[in-house]
């Protein structure tokens, strides 16, 4: 099964019965897999007229009760980042695949990149605080998706899966659990009485429950700055109350959200930071340059965003350097670069798209950061 | 209004002589008629002033970004298929920004009610010009005129296929009610345009009085006629303004095809959400008896004190004719005919050869006459608009 | 064998994509070993070069790519011409014997010539050249057994040409059997 399968299938088995999108390379095959699945387990698909449309459609399903899912690649995200906007705001779960293609504009539909890194998170306008996930494999486009609905449910927050066409294309073996082995978050609906109901609760917490539409308590929820009833109140002092409550529900319960995945990082000299396809490219030159004997770690990132702050901090000052390989011309890097304080060396591993790094380039990196 | 309105949120962002007002009391009228279940409606809006509906009604309300009311309406029902949605938003942001939401939920046939406040401008960004100002008026980017070609609402949904279209103005607040309420009791992608006056911007620019002066308005230039082809809906400035319902059709909706489809695919095990097809109707029929048993019980309280009250299914004209009466007693307005008539003659030749030259390079050569016919009289009655409003000042001052 | 990378390429429309997902599947599912495809391909689906690369191992794979293949099956000759040269000495090299003119006699290679198309072409339809290709492949290079290609077919051919598409295989096999043996004897 490719990546791009296993995302629907990944959906279909966190209980998402509801996939709004539009047709966009390299990321069709899960539409077209959720389209072809939709009837046998009961769930609805449906091509929108742009993507605009599918996540707003997503939005309103959402709080219609339904668990929801779209998928796109550059483009499409481009247009989605408006109401990815409007989910957060409104901290509506909902999940978003990006099978990250060349760039920008139209740039290369059926080649790979991880340019969209920085716009997953910065895309929309104003702060916000989004969860986003990077999966290196077929099963992880699968596990991967469970868990970013189930984070997306308990944080009520969009959660984006930041793959890339290489992942989406690649076939694997992908081993789907049975239904009772998979750890799924169900939504949690507001059942108490109407006069107690909010749809917020600005405690920078997850784990509050939804309102459903349809249920009797007759909520409001808008775009604009508004009090925990959801009614627009347009102050600064409101505004402070409600962007410190989207952030830090993300940033304060970082250290349960991130997930990371390590390989003798401790006593390295060197620390490689990748994520997605790249770590497993990566994974080649850390092997050769471990048979130079040179001291090299893998750290993965597979939480992007919010970003692992803390443990690049902690090995700052450890490591001699970072070497971060990424498809792009350098993004998560400035991260590393943040976190590391200048206390290590931080080599950006750059690359412009279309095509994965030659391990090549990322072993004459580490060898360079030894020297 | 309580139980139909947030009266916690009042007063209201609208002003003095604004439609919307009279569209939000027409529109909880007609909910509350309709026998539906309150607790089953989600209003959903966009941006602008009739953005801020979803925020005054008591029911599930959702206001979103500019433009995607529609796209999240029609996530809402396809979600939760019992639920009744309507959006509820302005012609700058159903047809301008959201333009392509409009058109694909029409040709969808998505089971969606959507409200239109037209009062051809932007509102809340200070007056500027929108899909359907009419050719020639002023907004605050045509500082001299609009140049451009406005959409006919309804011909444009018609051709999108819409199969409930109706026009109002928000003068004929019984019938805009009683279009909603039909609207409300029936499947299918139903629009209600109405035509509503923005005093503080659209009238104040183009100096065409204040709120009152406009029912007048409307009162004198709307011409009834249900079932009118839509072809012949557009409104020019200041020009007359073709009212009625013009489309009622049956068409299956899209949940309905959905359903046609899975169910040859699946069998009659088909469900979609856990629920099966029987399963699902049989709920909607005892929603629906539901319904009408509400229904009927409102009408007999209506009836009961029936001498004094209108019939809701009172003929336009008549209606129209009340508030009109209303209004002319306050304001003894009088158009300046003549005027107009003289103003006519002058630009009449040399629009109707503009009109054949276009034409003619346009149209082929069977339509040349008529469209130039059509062209010249539609110039002329332009042209004698415009003549009538350069002189504003006679009717300002009145006042 | 720990691991075996293998290069599958031709011009669009033959099935190469096909070709690669069928042995992956075969290996991952049925010979209990782990497979990865990556593929490669223009814009345009038909006529344009295609190659797909499997890497095939005993434990995970990390390395998704082709570093130093193996076996490489070309179906055109604008695939030959590109890939042949990155063949090791001893590495496998299955050609179409009516597509590809050869460069050279290739004496430091395996090398083995189906006439894919022909006999596609007798069973009725072109249609079928992967098929046999893929059962002169199974039979030549034994990096995946019959059976789990056979296992592997239903659900990525349609299930109308499941019949006829085994025979293609078979034929292919087959085919491939009497070349080890003749190549054994010559030898």
């Amino acid at each position: 099964m490719d990546g791009d399968h296993a995302l629907a299938e990944g959906a279909l088995a966190a209980g998402c019965r509801f996939f709004a999108g539009y047709p966009i390379t390299p990321s069709t095959e899960t539409a077209e897999r959720f389209a072809e699945r939709a009837p046998e387990v009961g769930a609805l698909f449906i091509q929108m007229e742009d993507e605009l449309a599918s996540i707003a459609a997503l939005i309103g399903a959402a709080w219609a009760g339904q668990k929801c899912m779209t998928v796109t690649c550059g483009p499409g995200f481009s247009l989605m980042t408006e109401n990815l906007g409007l989910a957060a705001m409104t901290e509506t779960p909902l999940v978003i695949a990006n099978v990250q293609r060349g760039g920008p504009s139209t740039g290369l539909p059926t080649l790979t990149a991880q340019q969209d890194m920085m716009q997953a998170k910065y895309g929309p306008h104003g702060d916000n605080a989004i969860i986003a996930l990077c999966p290196d494999s077929p099963q992880e486009c699968f596990d991967l998706t469970v868990e970013a609905f189930n984070l997306s449910e308990y944080y009520r927050v969009p959660v984006i899966i930041l793959t890339d066409e290489t992942v989406g294309h690649m076939h694997e073996k992908v081993v789907i659990p049975p239904a009772d082995k998979i750890k799924v978050v169900p939504r949690n609906n507001y059942s108490g009485p109407k006069e107690d109901c909010r749809p917020y609760k600005f405690d920078s917490k997850g784990g509050h429950p939804m309102v459903r539409a349809g249920d009797g308590y007759n909520f409001h929820i808008t775009g604009l700055v508004h009090n925990e009833m959801g009614y627009p109140v347009m102050t600064a002092d409101q505004g402070k109350i409600v962007v410190t409550h989207l952030m830090e529900k993300i940033n304060s319960n970082a250290d349960d959200i991130i997930r990371l995945e390590e390989d003798q990082v401790e006593g390295a000299d060197i620390v490689v930071v990748s994520y997605g396809i790249t770590s497993r490219i990566a994974v080649k030159a850390i092997q050769d340059a471990r048979k130079e004997g040179i001291k090299v770690g893998s750290l993965r990132l597979i939480t992007i965003w919010p970003f692992c702050e803390k443990r690049i901090n902690e090995l700052s000052g450890k490591v001699k350097a970072f070497v971060v390989p990424e498809i792009n011309y350098g993004q998560m890097v400035r991260e590393v670069e943040r976190c590391a304080h200048g206390r290590s060396e931080v080599i950006s591993v750059n690359h412009c798209g279309g095509a994965v790094h030659d391990p090549e380039v990322i072993l004459d990196a580490i060898r360079k950061a030894n020297k | 209004m309580s139980g139909v309105l947030r009266m916690d949120r009042m007063p209201h962002i609208w002003c003095p002589g604004c439609g919307i007002g009279s569209e939000v009391n027409a529109f909880a009228e007609a909910v509350k008629r309709s026998g539906i279940d309150p607790k089953k409606l989600v209003v959903v809006s966009g941006i602008g002033c009739t953005g801020r509906v979803a925020g005054y009604v008591d029911f599930d309300s959702i206001h979103t970004t500019h433009g995607r009311a529609i796209p999240v309406a029609t996530g809402v029902k396809l979600a939760n298929p019992e639920l009744t949605v309507v959006v509820f938003s302005g012609e700058g942001d159903l047809t301008g920004i959201g333009g392509n939401h409009l058109i694909h939920a029409a040709r969808r046939n998505m089971d969606l009610i959507v409200i239109c406040n037209n009062n051809f401008t932007y509102g809340m960004t200070g007056g500027q010009v929108t899909p359907t100002t009419p050719n020639s008026a002023i907004a605050s980017t045509t500082p001299y005129g609009n140049y451009e070609y406005p959409f006919s609402l309804p011909f444009l949904v018609d051709a999108a296929g819409g199969t409930y279209i109706a026009r109002w103005t928000s003068m004929h607040a019984r019938n805009v009610t009683q279009s909603i309420e039909e609207a409300l009791q029936r499947k299918g992608f139903s629009f209600i345009e109405i035509v509503s006056p923005c005093t503080t911007l659209y009238l104040r620019r183009n100096r065409l009085g204040d709120g009152v002066d406009m029912l007048q308005d409307y009162q004198e230039k709307t011409i009834l006629k249900h079932g009118a082809d839509t072809r012949e809906t557009a409104i020019d400035f200041q020009g007359k303004i073709v009212i009625g319902k013009f489309v009622d059709k049956q068409k299956p909706t899209y949940l309905e095809a959905v359903d046609k489809c899975c169910v040859k695919l699946v069998g009659d095990d088909y469900q979609l959400y856990g629920k099966t097809i029987p399963e699902r109707e049989a709920e909607a029929k005892a929603e629906k008896e539901r319904i009408a048993a509400r229904r009927a019980a409102v009408l007999a309280e209506e009836n009961k004190p029936a001498v004094t009250k209108v019939s809701a299914k009172i003929p336009v004209k008549t209606a129209a004719k009340k508030v009109a009466a209303k209004v002319v007693k306050k304001t003894a307005v009088k158009e300046a005919t003549p005027a107009k008539k003289t103003a006519a003659k002058v630009p009449a030749k040399t629009a109707k050869k503009a009109a054949t030259a276009t034409a003619k390079k346009a149209a082929p050569k069977m339509a040349v006459k008529a469209v130039a016919k059509k062209a010249a009289t539609k110039t002329v009655v332009k042209a004698a608009a415009k003549k009538a409003t350069a002189k504003p000042s006679v009717k300002k001052t009145r006042k | 064998m720990s691991t075996q990378e293998i290069r599958f390429s031709g011009f669009g429309g033959q099935g190469i994509i096909r070709c690669a997902l069928i042995t992956g599947k075969a290996l991952s599912l049925y010979d209990d070993k782990f497979a990865t495809m990556t593929q490669s391909f223009g814009p345009e689906a038909r006529g344009s070069a295609c190659a797909a690369q499997l890497v095939v191992s005993d434990s995970r794979i990390l390395y998704p790519y082709i570093t130093h293949p193996g076996i490489l099956m070309a179906l055109s000759q604008e695939a030959y011409d590109k890939y042949y040269s990155e063949l090791p000495d001893g590495g496998v090299l299955i050609v179409e014997n009516d597509l590809v003119k050869l460069q050279s006699e290739h004496t430091n290679l395996k090398l083995y010539r189906v006439p894919a198309t022909r006999f596609a072409e007798e069973l009725g339809n072109r249609l079928f050249t992967n098929l046999v290709a893929l059962g002169f492949l199974t039979a030549v290079t034994k990096v995946v057994t019959d059976d789990a290609m056979k296992k592997a077919l239903p659900g990525l051919v349609p299930d109308r040409f499941l019949k006829i598409n085994i025979k293609a295989f078979e034929k292919g096999y087959n085919h491939g059997l009497e070349a080890i043996n003749a190549a054994g004897a010559a030898s």
